[in-house]
């Protein structure tokens, strides 16, 4: 990212804080922001049809969380929960949105960050669809 | 010095690669609920099976058939064979009703090793998915047995969910060790679970090791492991340098039947461990 795209998210940024077990963000929700995780771990669940959570994937340091923020109804997608202590940087996607349409530049890099995070979300959960772990031996180990 | 069979000398024939030799079942521990271990001792005084991490033997359970199981133990350790099985088909599931004093019969050990002269002076990442674990446990041992050989060590360990997770208390104990990353992921898993969940290909941005003097080793499913490999080359660390291990329904072990074929590779003669730029154009083939 070049500095001009890096000042105007972080004019939209606020440091926040989350103990281990906080929810987060919930489905359904509004999503009117992103995170950068700058420490600890967060999970992303779904309810699961028997009650509790199945957890999807965890992201840690470094990942950011959430897209929700940038495809309309703009509602989050599945829940956030803080599985240590976490620190992270806040985008409020509102602000954020309000940028990009008045800065169709800036729209766009945010879309190519974003399509990329998509994808490789996407990629992961294909795989764990292919549930990789169980059957092909079977075919291979008599 | 191994005793490896190289199936191209006909003497190794005549030496006994097609013959079993008995081994006692002298302990076995269950890994998961499909999952287990076995320990064997020669019948024979002096009959040990000295091997190199990576390679397999045929294990025969007498009246059932044979299966290709590799071994999961220390190669430093020569007096027992382990072997962590998976229990998938006939044979397995007889070599699953074995008990301690029990004899299975046994050939080998057979195939190509991992690459642990080559990669001396380098990090070392093992990517490991499911019962993956088990092949790469002898190489991960050799290099905890000689430290000094080597550099950072990454292990990378993926399963289906909590209860599938094998040999969990040792990934612990080497997580403790100097310079080891270990990181372990499930595909799935309720909040109650500690560790990442993901795919393992997911840990790889996340792992620390020197990219431009590594050698990354990869057992798991196959599209595990082309996976792993995409993700691996995105993190700088090219073809050349990656090295995964195949399975098939190996017969004769000896490169002779053909079942194993694999493009023009016999996997149990030329593999079963593979650089992956050797074998990658195979990987996106179907039916092979």
């Amino acid at each position: 990212m070049d500095d001009e795209t890096i000042r105007l998210i972080t004019g939209c940024a606020k440091n926040v804080r989350f103990r281990a077990g906080d929810a987060i963000a919930r489905q359904g929700e509004p999503a009117d922001e992103f995170f950068l995780l700058r420490e600890g771990h967060v999970a992303l669940e779904m309810p699961a049809p028997q009650g509790g959570a199945v957890r999807l994937q965890t992201v840690d340091e470094g990942d950011v969380v959430g897209w929700s923020w940038l495809v309309p109804p703009y509602h989050w997608h599945f829940d956030l929960r803080a599985v240590s202590e976490v620190r992270a940087f806040s985008i409020d996607g509102r602000c954020l949105r309000r940028k990009c349409d008045s800065d169709p530049r800036f729209g766009y890099e945010m879309m190519k960050h974003f399509s990329v995070l998509m994808a490789d979300r996407l990629e992961a959960t294909r795989l764990q669809l292919l549930d990789l772990y169980r059957g092909p031996a079977a075919a291979s180990n008599p | 010095m191994s005793a490896t069979f190289h199936p191209t000398d006909p003497a190794a024939l005549e030496a006994g690669a097609m013959l079993p030799e008995a081994f006692f079942v002298v302990s076995r521990n269950e890994e998961t609920a499909d999952t287990f271990t076995l320990a064997l001792r020669p019948v024979k005084a002096g009959a040990q099976r000295p091997f190199e991490p990576g390679q397999f033997n045929m294990l025969y359970a007498f009246g059932t058939g044979e299966s290709a199981i590799s071994i999961s133990g220390s190669p430093e350790e020569t007096d027992l064979l382990i072997h962590t099985i998976r229990r998938v088909g006939i044979v397995t599931s007889a070599l699953d009703r074995l008990a301690v004093g029990d004899t299975v019969g046994l050939r080998g050990p057979f195939g190509s090793a991992w690459p642990m002269d080559e990669a001396r002076g380098r990090d070392l990442v093992f990517v490991a998915g499911g019962i993956g674990l088990a092949p790469l446990r002898p190489a991960i041992l050799h290099a905890l047995a000689h430290r000094g050989d080597y550099g950072r060590l990454v292990i990378l360990a993926g399963a289906r969910g909590a209860g599938d997770v094998i040999f969990l208390d040792q990934l612990h104990e080497w997580a403790k060790e100097p310079d080891v990353e270990v990181r372990l992921t499930v595909d799935r898993a309720g909040s109650e679970w500690p560790h990442h969940v993901g795919v393992v290909t997911t840990l790889i941005p996340r792992a620390k090791f020197d990219k431009a003097n590594a050698v990354a080793m990869v057992c798991g499913p196959e599209i595990m492991m082309r996976f792993t490999a995409v993700e691996l080359a995105k993190s700088g660390l090219p073809d050349q340098s990656v090295f995964v291990t195949l399975e098939r329904n190996m017969k004769c072990a000896v490169g002779l039947c053909g079942h194993c074929q694999f493009g023009p590779e016999f996997i149990c003669r030329d593999g079963p461990v593979f650089r992956y730029d050797r074998i990658r154009h195979w990987f996106s083939q179907r039916e092979v």
